[in-house]
């Protein structure tokens, strides 16, 4: 089933959508065997220098790191086609500050495979001189890709925006970490980028997705994604 | 005079600079004596000595023990000279102490001889709660004599009109030197302080303390460091009656373990009946929340007992102050927020649970009682186990010794200068070489190189990193002559609005809520109303360990958590019996390095035993026998085998931060060498570590040596590893990252952002590490890792110490030395990698919900078991 084997150590954490099985990697990416399609979320490129503007010097290596993390998974999974799922980049004026290296280093991920650039609110309109197909929405087979989660059910839906995390309470103590939220046949994905907040899943916000439903948290470790139910999980 | 705990053995070793004895060859203005002879006084030695060296221009240190007129004398200087106020009016003196509360309360003990000896002064205070207009009133018309806080200055001397306002200056009085000089916040008063002096050059520095392990520190810190030896003058008071120092005795046996110190409860009680006004001290809030309650249990004679700790509501800590001042009190219970000099009240008794984890600590405790110089204060210890017993005992004999144990000089924090340089750009330009030689005359910053300054300043101009892609966004700009100026005035406006070094924990407000849900059936009547009233704040990651419906003790009452809404637990009252008390850590001050020292000391000398009670003696001995006495020099380590699981347990006594660094340091390294560790637990005096490996059997084998395992180069790569994701270190780094002004707490009109927008300095932190390890802020954190939370510094000088010194006892079952720690295990916290776990943990009781319920929702069943 998982035909171009990536190197893992560990069993893969599935996650099903509209019959579709996608394997949750801990670094916050989903990838599709079957269709060698690897998808990030909310990569909000620049979002460093966009403090910087405001007076808040945020390390001016954000974009780096976020593609480094982004280049070691297209090492190992291979993908045919990578979907980064809106707002990839933090304003309309990201593309300008840019560092030419890191512009650079998206344009070597790029290369022999297909990329899709799916619109978000912070990127309507993608940067100028950037490979890859700027889109709306994607739909392969029962599963559609878009940036903001539509209210209401909507089976086979991969989405990002909200940025979740989930707080997990132990005997111990509790740890709030980024997580996939899966359930009526929909998933909201983690945040890829560095420096992206996340947004817990108590939230209000998840309500018109989720309504009263089941829905688990897919939380990032270490090494592994963890599936928690809902319920385990704490508001922040 | 008999020679007491306050006497300072510190005064044959330092140069004692008395001018002259008993105030002789100056006579105080005939008003004054006057005004002393009305009040049945004269005036004391040391107070006269003061008087003369500031009059002859020599900036002075004074050291006097509590209840010796310490700030009459620290003022005194200032009121002769003002005695005839010059024509034109301007400030005069600065006050300066680390308490809100006793700005106002020296206000008002000043108003008194000011009054009385018909002098013309104005005397104010301005502190956080000062209005704005009085604030600006005083910057335009300024009083003779201003009293204020460390941030204030910090406010002051960054504002455009600083100069203007400190040109006439001619004392600053820093009360409680010794409770800042060594922090953060003394480093910022210290930069603070060299700009007055560059300001005012004439100024005179007066500087007030209680007893210290080192005066020449604080001599150095009052005085412009530059030249060799620069240091103010000393002056030590008479010490006071010695103390009654005592250590309770109880009926009970005293536990093996814990810190609720219960079993002295009863003892405790019959001397707060027997005494006039007790302060009990005790090391956490939660102790003292548990140690209030339990009192009360008891209380047959309705002793008025309440309670003080910096959790509760201001109003509410007032109420309490209040009630001491007026006489209306048998007994406050308490943490460190009553440690400082606040005067409130005709305390004749203190009572210490638990452990006073340094001789200092104590000292100043002990110093509550009794303000009146000549009648002895009374103190009595009241150790919670028996590893606290050995240490009161070596706390006695030190405090009887009059030895001291303050915390040592340490360099001035670079996130501090960050902040101090980018409020000198919004003062007025500087050129970088004067403000160089400025902030290296303060003491803290002696040190200081210049490329660390320069870094520094390239912090505060655009964030300093190696690469340069915000110097369009600067926030300080070079101009054509080489000076430095603020980019504009709304990078001067958030810096007045993040001054300061108190970065608090992450607090939720507590608020008290009516309904809530039924205990029986746990069903809330109705939806939780917001209207009741805050009755204080509580640590997020206190109330993170609870779920809704848990209760806890909070201001002697037991709350029942209700819910988080915003910033705000809300809880209601509740009749349950026994409340989820938080876990007792045994207290957020380590013991310090003296005191471990005495107490290695004690148990290596049986013959020292007599001293203590019977079953601790008899503790001792059996440890004697079955396993061996931890020396004064080595390191014991035993080695037992208990369940299916083996033990490694160590005795360093060199504080609670410092073994949870070696434990997580120690069980990564057996990780690494395939010993299968699992866990460990560390208190202030001992860490176990457990294990699937029989580590015992392969030292005897000789197929492992502790002194390996145990080796100094712990502290290299398996630090540096273990520090990429320490949730301590991430600690450390946000409130560097606040301090230096990286992260801002407040801007102007800036939206309330929700928590998606919010940037977490883990996440700054991770990226920073990983691009530019040797930022500047980095440095910072590393800097406070090695002293703070993590103690790495005290565990460095423990392991080379012990260096070819572990004694190794191989036993068949647990020491009676390892008893105590072994029942603190479970109690223990997460760090870093166990937070893994704790996902692990609720991963699996998804899998037996799976198991236990095949009808459960289809898709949570496929998530783990894909097909």
């Amino acid at each position: 089933m998982f035909g171009a084997a990536p190197k893992l150590s560990r069993p893969p954490s599935m996650l099903r959508v509209a019959d579709a099985d996608f394997i949750a990697d801990p670094a916050g990416a989903l990838f599709w065997p079957e269709e060698r399609l690897l998808i990030v979320a909310d990569l909000h490129f620049e979002k460093g220098s966009a403090f910087a503007a405001r007076g808040a010097f945020l390390p001016p290596y954000d974009t780096a790191a976020t593609l480094k993390a982004l280049a070691r998974l297209i090492g190992a999974y291979q993908p045919r086609r990578v979907v980064a799922l809106g707002d990839s980049f933090h304003d309309s004026l990201a593309g300008e500050r840019l560092h030419p290296q890191d512009r650079a280093m998206i344009g070597s991920l790029q290369q022999g495979r297909e990329w899709i650039w799916i619109a978000g609110n912070h990127d309507r309109d993608l940067p100028g001189g950037l490979e890859g197909d700027a889109q709306e929405e994607l739909a392969i087979g029962a599963v559609i890709f878009r940036h903001e989660p539509r209210a209401g059910s909507s089976l086979g839906e991969i989405a990002g925006h909200l940025h979740p995390v989930a707080k997990v309470a132990g005997r111990a103590g509790s740890v709030r970490r980024r997580c996939f939220v899966s359930g009526g046949g929909r998933c909201v994905m983690p945040a890829f980028g560095a420096y992206a907040g996340g947004l817990n899943l108590c939230d209000p916000a998840f309500e018109p997705l989720f309504g009263g439903r089941d829905r688990l948290a897919h939380v990032m470790g270490r090494d592994e994604v963890y599936a928690v139910p809902h319920r385990r999980c704490a508001p922040d | 005079m008999r020679r007491g705990w306050l006497s300072s053995p510190l005064a044959g070793k330092l140069r004692l600079v008395r001018i002259h004895s008993a105030g002789s060859g100056f006579a105080l203005p005939p008003r004054f004596s006057a005004w002393f002879a009305t009040r049945g006084w004269s005036a004391r030695p040391h107070q006269l000595d003061l008087l003369r060296c500031v009059r002859a221009g020599t900036s002075a240190l004074l050291i006097a023990p509590t209840g010796a007129g310490k700030t009459l004398a620290g003022f005194l200087p200032t009121l002769v000279d003002l005695e005839h106020p010059p024509n034109r009016r301007a400030l005069h003196t600065l006050y300066i102490s680390p308490l809100k509360a006793l700005a106002v309360d020296v206000k008002r003990n000043l108003e008194t001889p000011i009054a009385q000896m018909g002098l013309e002064l104005r005397v104010e205070t301005r502190t956080g709660d000062t209005p704005a207009s009085k604030r600006a009133r005083q910057r335009r018309d300024p009083p003779d004599i201003l009293l204020t806080t460390p941030e204030q200055l910090a406010l002051l001397v960054a504002s455009a009109d600083a100069r203007h306002l400190f040109a006439s200056l001619r004392h600053v009085v820093f009360d409680e030197l010794h409770a800042i000089a060594g922090s953060k916040r003394g480093d910022l008063l210290s930069l603070g302080f060299a700009r007055l002096r560059q300001i005012a050059p004439g100024l005179t520095a007066i500087g007030l303390s209680a007893t210290v392990r080192d005066p020449d520190e604080l001599r150095r810190w009052l005085a412009p460091q530059g030249r060799p030896g620069a240091a103010a003058a000393l002056i030590l008071a008479e010490p006071g009656a010695p103390a009654e120092l005592s250590i309770l005795e109880t009926k009970e046996d005293l536990p093996w373990a814990g810190h609720s110190a219960r079993h002295a409860l009863g003892a405790v009680y019959a001397k707060i009946k027997a005494a006039r006004l007790t302060l009990v001290f005790v090391n956490t809030r939660a102790q003292a929340e548990f140690i209030f309650q339990e009192l009360w249990r008891r209380n047959d004679d309705g002793l008025a007992i309440a309670l003080h700790h910096g959790s509760l509501d201001v109003a509410q800590r007032r109420r309490v102050e209040e009630a001491m001042a007026s006489g209306g009190l048998k007994a406050v219970v308490c943490t460190s927020t009553l440690d400082l000099g606040v005067d409130w009240g005709d305390v004749d008794l203190v009572i210490n649970i638990g452990a006073p984890k340094g001789a200092s600590r104590l000292a100043q405790r002990i110093g509550r009682a009794n303000h009146r110089l000549d009648e002895p204060s009374r103190a009595i210890l009241a150790p919670a186990n028996r590893f606290e017993m050995l240490e009161c005992r070596a706390a006695v004999d030190a405090a009887r010794e009059g030895a001291q144990d303050t915390s040592e000089a340490r360099a001035g924090a670079l996130d501090v200068l960050c902040q101090h340089i980018l409020g000198m750009a919004c003062a007025e330009p500087f050129d970088p070489d004067a403000l160089f030689a400025e902030v290296a005359s303060a003491a803290p910053y002696a040190q200081l190189t210049r490329e660390n300054f320069e870094a520094a300043l390239n912090f505060a101009a655009t964030g300093g990193y190696a690469l340069k892609t915000y110097e369009r966004f600067a926030k300080i700009k070079r101009m054509k002559d080489g000076r430095w100026r603020v980019a504009n005035g709304r990078v001067a406006q958030s810096y007045r609005m993040n001054i300061g070094t108190i970065v608090e924990a992450d607090m939720l407000k507590v608020r008290l809520v009516r309904g809530g849900a039924n205990p029986a059936t746990g069903v809330s009547p109705r939806p939780l109303g917001r209207g009741g009233r805050v009755v204080g704040q509580i640590e997020d990651s206190f109330i993170e360990m609870l779920a809704p419906k848990d209760t806890f003790l909070f201001g002697g009452e037991i709350l029942a958590l209700q819910g988080i809404v915003e910033n705000e637990a809300l809880v209601t009252r509740t009749h349950a019996e026994t409340p989820k008390i938080p876990s007792y850590a045994g207290g957020k001050f380590p013991l310090s390095t003296y005191l471990a020292m005495r107490v290695r000391r004690l148990l290596a000398d049986p013959r020292e035993w007599s001293a203590l009670p019977e079953e601790v003696a008899h503790w001792l001995e059996l440890q004697k026998q079955r396993s061996a006495l931890p020396g004064e020099d080595n390191l014991l380590v035993e080695t037992f085998p208990r369940g299916e699981r083996f033990y490694l347990a160590l005795y360093p006594f060199e504080g609670r931060l410092a073994h949870t660094t070696l434990g997580m340091l120690l069980t990564r390294r057996m990780e690494r060498a395939g010993l299968k560790p699992l866990g460990f637990v560390a208190n202030d005096y001992a860490l176990c570590v457990w294990s699937m490996t029989d580590i015992g059997a392969l030292c005897a084998k000789r197929l492992l040596r502790l002194d390996d395992l145990l080796g100094e180069d712990m502290l290299g790569d398996d630090l540096e590893e273990w520090l990429l994701d320490s949730s301590l270190m991430k600690r450390t780094f946000r409130n560097c990252a606040i301090i230096s002004g990286l992260i801002e707490r407040n801007f102007p009109g800036r939206e309330k952002s929700g928590r998606q927008v919010r940037i977490s300095t883990d996440l700054i932190y991770n990226v920073l590490l990983r691009h530019e390890p040797d930022h500047i802020l980095l440095r910072a954190a590393r800097a406070d890792a090695a002293t703070g939370l993590l103690d790495i510094e005290r565990l460095a000088q423990m392991l080379s110490r012990v260096q070819g010194k572990i004694l190794h006892v191989a036993l068949d079952r647990v020491s009676p030395l390892a008893t105590p720690v072994m029942l603190e295990i479970g109690r223990e916290s997460v760090y870093g990698e166990a937070q893994d776990a704790i996902l692990a943990e609720a991963a699996e009781t998804l899998v037996e919900e799976v198991m236990a319920e095949p009808a459960i929702g289809a898709s949570r069943g496929r998530a783990k078991g894909a097909p």
